[in-house]
């Protein structure tokens, strides 16, 4: 467990400093993780756990900014973690159909998962729902990959709306996930 | 789209994380409220006339040192419940002993008074204006105060919700004592105290509903 929080908290480092691709070797490593610790949280509802490590690794993004590099990464993730799953429920009210939510004894690091289910809820769909001037930023900076000055010439935009946009159309998408489910 | 697909969408063209963002908002926050309120309390009830005459009081500094104590435990409440896992031991004891030591004044002053005068060292002149003046004051720094936590990510949001209340409380707080015409202890522990509460009990409630994230 402490070889995960320091190997993962050196990519996250890496990642907040801008590195894209120590940024995703930490969202998949992470994404593992939330995945044992959210079946072994679900196991009466194993379909919602693709869904809830979906919703919880674009929380983890959106909000990456009040990670403080020297706190326990730990104690963060689990705090996310717990949080989504715990609203994730009552959004549900199926409280009654769980296994020891809440207690402390595991930890997000315990275990890793990398046997993906299939989500139930499709982000594509929810993306597609979002406005232009979000949903165009996203494609090209975030799927496609191309450069947010490729994109502002491309749409027509000012480099600092289609840094928005894709700032904005990915925070709209969690609320998305929180409405639709 | 599977997780592999998110986890490739979000780290494509990945900016450098804004690690300032905590504090930025706070300090923006913090200064609007502050300011809303002092001119919504010049605007609305006025300056203490007296205050050139006040600022030589020990009193007058103990009436605007006790909210400046609560907000500053208040910033360090509402910044450590704004990061998911920060630890809040120590806070409790902040907050709370800025209250001892006015209550301790308070004690001293009502012991010492006259049997006749004690009622008026506790409900002075303006009782029953104070806290909801202050509630009212704390109005704007409330609002800022939610809009700076929204944005980061408070998990327990009930008691992010009370925290940012009683900062936005101390505040008004703040804003309110440069109108006061009160010198007692016994007073500002009774309802400066009642009027910092209001927020925060207002917090409390509204926090898991509009904290969400």
């Amino acid at each position: 467990m402490s070889a995960s929080e320091e190997r993962l908290r050196a990519l996250l480092a890496r990642g907040l400093s801008g590195e894209g691709a120590a940024y995703h070797a930490f969202l998949g490593d992470l994404g593992a993780h939330l995945r044992a610790f959210f079946r072994k949280r679900l196991a009466r509802i194993p379909d919602d756990v693709e869904d809830l490590v979906q919703e919880t690794l674009l929380a983890v993004h959106n909000q990456r900014h009040t990670y403080d590099p020297g706190q326990p990464l730990t104690a963060w993730v689990h705090a996310i973690a717990k949080y989504k799953l715990v609203d994730f429920l009552r959004r549900r009210a199926r409280g009654d159909a769980l296994t020891d939510p809440l207690d402390d004894e595991l930890e997000v690091f315990a275990a890793a998962d990398t046997d993906a289910a299939e989500a139930r809820r499709d982000l594509a769909k929810l993306l597609a729902e979002l406005p232009d001037r979000q949903r165009l930023p996203i494609v090209h900076v975030k799927v496609e990959g191309l450069s947010v000055s490729e994109t502002a010439q491309l749409l027509g935009m000012s480099e600092p709306a289609v840094k928005i946009g894709v700032h904005r159309g990915l925070k709209a998408l969690a609320a998305k996930i929180r409405g639709s489910s | 789209m599977n997780t592999d697909d998110l986890v490739r969408m979000l780290a494509t063209g990945v900016a450098p994380a804004d690690t300032g963002a905590t504090a930025r908002r706070y300090a923006a926050a913090i200064l609007a409220g502050l300011g809303a309120a002092v001119l919504l309390m010049a605007a609305l009830l006025g300056l203490n006339p007296d205050l050139a005459r006040y600022v030589s009081l020990p009193m007058f500094w103990v009436k605007v040192g006790f909210p400046a104590l609560v907000a500053v435990g208040g910033v360090v409440a509402a910044a450590r419940l704004s990061r998911p896992g920060a630890p809040l031991s120590g806070l409790p004891t902040a907050l709370i002993a800025p209250l001892v030591a006015l209550w301790a004044l308070a004690a001293v002053a009502l012991v010492t008074a006259a049997p006749g005068q004690r009622t008026a060292l506790i409900l002075g002149k303006t009782w029953a204006d104070c806290p909801f003046n202050i509630a009212m004051l704390s109005v704007p720094a409330f609002i800022a105060i939610l809009w700076a936590m929204k944005g980061l990510a408070p998990t327990r949001l009930r008691l992010a919700g009370a925290g940012a209340g009683l900062l936005a409380g101390a505040l008004g707080a703040l804003a309110y004592a440069l109108h006061c015409p009160e010198l007692a202890a016994p007073f500002l522990g009774v309802w400066y105290v009642f009027g910092m509460l209001i927020p925060a009990a207002l917090g409390a409630l509204v926090g898991p509903r509009v904290l969400r994230w």
